[in-house]
């Protein structure tokens, strides 16, 4: 790491970025009130500004900080207290998708050999670092990655063909799959172990020691980013939400990539405070709300404004995924006194790395505590552990707690297996049966 | 008098049912559909209203169903064809509890309930597989035509296996089998039961129910409905005419929106 680097990086942060941010916020206008839905959260233009920031600042932490590539479900307090600066290739696909590129970066992946059976994150992501195709600028080359694979296996190949790719370092949390019967203790116990030897790893490659209090501190600001955004999933319950589904997916992002960050916690304050004042005055994120829908699986990025739009027309709100609550369901076991040992809990026991039982008794608790009356269950075609069993799901919530629910077939970057058409009348057929549409017709019926 | 009319545009054909002020069945057309998807659903439904002998009128109510449902013109509103078909073949065959609809683009099949009301579907995914597409394809293959290939399936004689029911792969199945000596009857009823435990797939997401309902053009095939009995051991009711059910079930809901 040099010295000039680390002070160029400081330049970008604390004086070029602040100036070309305000300066780009200043020359937004604002879009005309849409009908469909509610007045527009003002916290977002705060989102697109830490977001944007960044990802600029990516760009300039390369030679500053150690850069290290991190699975979304890797305890990434550890890299924090080590001041790695981190990118999350998996937030970066998203991103992608949001801009529909996907199928053209993913292509970059598929021409070498990569399946489009794959996860399309894996294949956007690996397309992006053999071409440099991305719509952020760029991303700074990655120095050590980080993965653990609690929400999945592919991403234990996917990194190790990162880790050729680049030829650095892989650093491997393995964290045993949770089903019913095992031992979680002695699996928590595993994972913990691994952790501590993780350090050691760490402290080898930053060539520096490792240190708590540092490390305390973020887990602690990770804690309470955690629970305000658990916070910030809670006022959903209210009725009418004042915010949906789809606008968290977009409000997620700071959760996911920057949490353990002070700039994390701020704007999840922020958008707290907002969300419980419109919940107060009873602010609607759809003014016609009717219907309050569970959403099951990652967002199809590509469609979010497509179906936002589609949802609000039939008064069709999404208003709680399990997606969304990965982030906020394990973060009550952050026991600051046994650090290790609750983080191994917390990210060993994420419901992705649980099996089936436990994830239709997690669908049936969110399905009570926000109220909803259907769930829209995404079979995301390139992500199969999330995929799988949505059918016996929908099985049990049509018995417990009683709720019918829609299997819509897409991926979350990967248009080429999208069909609007289709998607379109597979919801519509169920917004309407949601309705109740056709009931009461018994009496006059035609006769061919 | 009022009239009611129901308009379903398909990807293969359009379809009309008009209904007069006391519900009754009045006149119905059935023509391919064109490119041009408005044009495709102003000839269905002024020959609907010729065959009912009211030409040149004007419904009170007029409902858009299927692909086409968004472009009916001076439809009221538009209804998906799930809801249509459950509603048009509860309407047909009474207590009707399965509906199994196989269309052009696309084949469904959904739970119905008291009334005609949809309790569950499920439908095929971004594929030709299981659709009428898939039959047409495999009629041009075998020199049927589409209204051929149920008669060439029920004179098999023999069982011959296709594995595939991807359009792609089982026209170069069916090719082979038949550069192998396959006669075209065996392959044309190896087409309906690979078809057929298809659909058997998507009816038991939601249960085989009885009594069952088989819809739309697919329900002509008398091949294909005997497969699909006896891959579910279930029967059918096949309407008279199965592909009007969508149009009759939208027909219906104009009917009751009006009466509201």
């Amino acid at each position: 790491m040099s010295a000039l680097a680390r002070l160029r990086y400081r330049l970008v942060k604390d004086a070029l970025l602040p100036a070309a941010l305000a300066l780009k916020r200043g020359g937004k206008k604002s879009r005309p009130p849409d009908p469909l839905f509610g007045p527009p959260l003002k916290s977002t233009s705060d989102l697109r500004r830490i977001m944007a920031r960044h990802y600029a600042l990516a760009s300039h932490a390369k030679g500053a900080m150690p850069v290290a590539w991190v699975t979304s479900g890797a305890p990434v307090e550890l890299l924090r207290a080590f001041g790695f600066y981190t990118v999350y290739p998996e937030n970066h696909s998203a991103l992608c998708g949001a801009r529909k590129l996907g199928p053209e970066i993913s292509a970059e992946a598929e021409a070498r050999g990569y399946s489009q059976d794959l996860c399309s994150y894996a294949r956007v992501d690996l397309g992006h670092a053999f071409s440099g195709k991305t719509p952020v600028g760029s991303l700074p080359a990655p120095d050590l990655l980080f993965c653990a694979n609690n929400i999945c296996q592919t991403v234990l190949y996917w990194f190790k063909a990162l880790s050729r790719e680049y030829g650095i370092p892989l650093v491997l949390l393995d964290t045993p799959y949770l089903h019913g019967g095992r031992d979680e203790a002695s699996a928590f116990a595993y994972v913990e172990d691994q952790l501590r030897r993780a350090v050691t790893d760490l402290e080898r490659f930053a060539r520096k020691d490792f240190d708590e209090a540092r490390f305390l501190q973020v887990l602690e600001s990770s804690r309470r980013a955690a629970r305000l955004w658990g916070g910030v999933l809670e006022t959903l319950r209210r009725r009418p939400a004042p915010m949906t589904i789809f606008d968290a997916f977009v409000h997620l992002m700071p959760i996911v990539s920057l949490r353990g960050l002070p700039v994390c916690e701020r704007y999840y304050e922020g958008l707290l405070a907002e969300l419980r004042d419109r919940a107060e005055r009873g602010v609607a994120a759809v003014p016609g709300e009717r219907h309050r829908l569970l959403w099951d699986n990652i967002a199809i990025w590509f469609a979010l404004g497509p179906l936002a739009r589609l949802f609000a027309e039939h008064g069709a709100v999404p208003v709680v995924a399990t997606y969304t609550h990965a982030w906020a369901e394990t973060a009550h076991q952050m026991d600051l006194q046994n650090p290790f040992a609750a983080l191994a809990r917390t990210y060993g026991g994420i419901f992705l790395n649980r099996d089936l039982a436990h994830r239709r008794a997690f669908l049936e608790a969110l399905s009570r505590e926000y109220a909803v009356d259907g769930a829209v269950l995404h079979s995301a075609r390139s992500c199969k552990p999330y995929s799988i069993g949505q059918y016996d799901l929908k099985q049990s919530l049509r018995e417990t707690p009683g709720i019918p629910s829609v299997v819509l077939e897409a991926d979350m970057t990967d248009h080429r297996v999208w069909s609007e058409a289709q998607a379109r009348t597979r919801l519509e057929a169920f917004f309407e049966a949601l309705e109740g549409r056709g009931i009461g017709g018994s009496s006059d019926q035609g006769s061919a | 008098m009022d009239l009611y009319a129901g308009v379903d545009v398909g990807s293969l054909t359009a379809k009309a049912v008009i209904l007069g002020e006391d519900g009754a069945w009045a006149g119905e057309s059935l023509v391919r559909t064109s490119p041009d998807f408005a044009e495709s659903a102003r000839r269905a439904l002024g020959e609907a209203l010729s065959a009912a002998g009211f030409p040149g009128a004007e419904p009170r109510v007029t409902v858009g169903t299927g692909y086409g449902r968004a472009s009916v013109p001076g439809a009221t509103r538009s209804v998906t064809e799930i809801t249509c078909h459950a509603r048009g073949a509860a309407a047909l065959v009474e207590g009707a509890a399965l509906v199994v609809d196989v269309g052009g683009q696309d084949s469904k099949a959904i739970r119905v309930g008291p009334g005609g009301r949809v309790e569950d579907f499920a439908m095929n995914d971004k594929c030709a597989a299981g659709t009428g597409r898939f039959l047409s394809a495999m009629a041009e293959t075998l020199h049927t035509g589409i209204e051929g290939l149920g008669p060439a399936g029920l004179r098999s004689r023999r069982e011959v296996v296709l594995s595939s029911t991807c359009t792609v792969f089982a026209e170069s199945e069916v090719i082979s089998l038949l550069a192998k000596g396959e006669p075209a009857d065996d392959v044309a009823h190896a087409v309906h039961l690979a078809m057929a435990r298809r659909l058997a797939g998507l009816v038991r997401l939601v249960g085989a129910h009885a009594p069952a309902v088989f819809t739309g053009g697919g329900a002509l095939n008398a091949d294909l409905v005997r497969c699909l009995e006896s891959v579910l051991g279930l029967r059918f009711t096949l309407p008279e005419k199965p592909q009007l059910a969508g149009a009759l079930g939208a027909a219906l809901i104009a009917r009751e929106s009006a009466l509201r």
